[in-house]
């Protein structure tokens, strides 16, 4: 089963963290991916630029009309993701908890499974 | 994907035939069952390159043999030869068979036996399985289960290591391991068979190859042990299952449910051949779940048209399945054939009994049967909720179309 556990971070929390703070982040999320390399669950993972840096796109009239982001009033954004291929949700959720974020007051980390995919990436 | 299957070529066929039976022999001469299964891969990849090209050799297997022996040495001696393997490979020569080398069935068993190590996840045995005992590429073996090849070489590479690390011997378990490690065996096989009859999510409904793979695979282990009746109860199961392929789903991919399907485009020689079976495994002292699974498919394909399905038999049958494995996925299938026997209300009043289980809370398969019971009751508004709630609780897209669609229908 595939799932992709999303990051919504926030960009007040993220910026209040200390230099230390910041680079156990970095480490954790380094682990977490060779972990899940060396286990044959990782398929994939991506991380976002800034949210200010988000463009909406919007058509009317047959008009293309673009605004600066992000779309959604909100304090955490989508901030990245990994895609992983697991035995069952509950290993997924085991996962997600070992993702530095999950661990952070402020920030989110959520696990929904695919149900769609197409353009495998050949890896 | 089944035209595709039936247009593979000769030589593949062979190949997976031959490719347990030559690990086999390697791992019986050399020990080291993990770098005998690279060196193998290496030589059917060398042969599905090869073979084409020049021909099958005259003793394919003894090729096989020597060229995966010539490759796990150079293994041995470099660390590099693996990284160099394809530019190797391209120049190998047919070789000379070798003489110790014997058949084996056996050896095939017991890889099977090993690939389904009970250390293993359910992932990693199902994919040790399909490149060590199907000779399936790891490619292919990517492809089947819609991820990066990366990912797959890892989880097989993952999964020997856990095999090497428990120390298993090359032989077969004896007494009442050997009873629950087939036990393993057939479950890794009926998931297989599963992936490939109804993918575990995503658009694509079926993927016939590993549905083929996974009877193929059932084959081997029941000409071994013909008299094991939950064996051949599940060759007979995956046999009635699969008969049904082509009228499972319509041209555009849309889901069709078993009383709607057109019973004519069943394949008869599957069902016939499954029948059979059937019959064996019943006379089979200990019935298990595979058999009465398997009885319970050959009642559907012995009714010509749905309305003369023997629900009785149906439902006595998931009684007795209840019984010796109880689960709550087979109640739920009981309060589906009690219903067809003493009406929807009957059927209804027994999912009520599952609603304190937290294994069926909210799953989607409570919701459409529950929803399609209360069609039959006549509350259109009832169902139509629980059709559009089961739509949004399942993974499978061919099942949420369809979902939506009887939802849709009540609205009309």
């Amino acid at each position: 089963m595939q799932f992709l556990i999303s990051m919504h971070i926030n960009p007040a929390v993220l910026d209040a963290l200390t230099d230390e703070e910041k680079q156990a982040i970095g480490e954790g999320h380094g682990k977490f991916m060779a972990d899940c390399k060396a286990s044959g669950e990782f398929i994939l993972t991506q991380a976002l630029t800034d949210p200010s840096q988000a463009a909406v796109v919007s058509v009317r009239n047959g008009q293309p009309v673009v605004t600066d982001g992000p779309f959604l009033e909100a304090k955490e954004f989508l901030g990245g993701y990994y895609l992983v291929d697991v035995e069952n949700r509950e290993r997924a959720l085991e996962l997600a908890a070992q993702i530095p974020d999950a661990a952070i007051e402020g920030l989110a980390v959520e696990v929904r499974q695919v149900m769609f995919s197409d353009g495998q990436l050949e890896a | 994907m089944s035209e595709s299957a039936d247009r593979r070529p000769e030589f593949e066929d062979l190949l997976r035939e031959l490719a347990p039976q030559v690990l086999g022999a390697l791992v019986r001469r050399h020990g080291q069952f993990e770098s005998c299964e690279d060196a193998v891969q290496e030589a059917v990849l060398a042969a599905s390159v090869q073979w084409p090209a020049e021909g099958v050799p005259d003793n394919p297997r003894g090729w096989l043999v020597a060229v995966a022996s010539r490759r796990l040495i150079d293994q041995m001696r470099s660390d590099h030869a693996r990284r160099e393997r394809e530019s190797a490979l391209a120049t190998e020569q047919a070789a000379e068979p070798a003489p110790e080398d014997v058949p084996g069935g056996d050896d095939t068993l017991v890889l099977l036996f090993l690939c389904c190590h009970p250390t293993l996840t359910a992932a990693s045995q199902t994919a040790l399985t399909l490149r060590a005992v199907g000779g399936l590429t790891t490619a292919e073996i990517a492809r089947a289960f819609l991820v990066p090849e990366a990912t797959m070489a890892a989880r097989i590479s993952r999964a020997k290591q856990k095999i090497k690390a428990a120390g298993s011997a090359f032989a077969m378990p004896e007494g009442a391991e050997r009873d629950e490690r087939l036990r393993v065996v057939l479950h890794v096989l009926y998931l297989i068979f599963n992936e490939g009859y109804i993918a575990s999510s995503g658009g694509e409904l079926s993927r016939a190859d590993l549905a083929r793979e996974a009877i193929r695979l059932v084959r081997i282990v029941h000409a071994q042990l013909p008299g094991d009746g939950e064996v051949t109860g599940l060759l007979a199961l995956m046999l009635l299952t699969h008969a049904r392929r082509d009228a499972r789903t319509t041209a555009s991919g849309d889901l069709v449910p078993l009383d709607e399907q057109d019973r004519s485009a069943w394949d008869r020689d599957m069902i016939d051949e499954g029948n059979a079976l059937v019959k064996t495994s019943l006379a089979d002292t200990t019935l298990g779940p595979y058999q009465l699974q398997a009885a319970i498919a050959a009642t559907h394909a012995g009714a010509t048209r749905a309305a003369d399905t023997n629900w009785k038999q149906v439902y006595a049958l998931y009684l007795v399945l209840e019984r010796i494995a109880p689960n709550p996925m087979v109640t739920l299938n009981r309060a589906i054939a009690l219903a067809e026997v003493e009406g929807p209300e009957a059927g209804l009043g027994l999912l009520a009994t599952l609603d304190g289980d937290e294994r069926m809370a909210g799953h989607h398969r409570l919701l459409s049967v529950r929803a399609h019971l209360l069609e039959k009751t006549g509350d259109t508004s009832g169902a139509y909720e629980l059709y559009r709630r089961a739509a949004k609780a399942t993974a499978s897209l061919a099942e949420q179309r369809y979902l939506e669609r009887r939802a849709s229908r009540l609205k009309e």
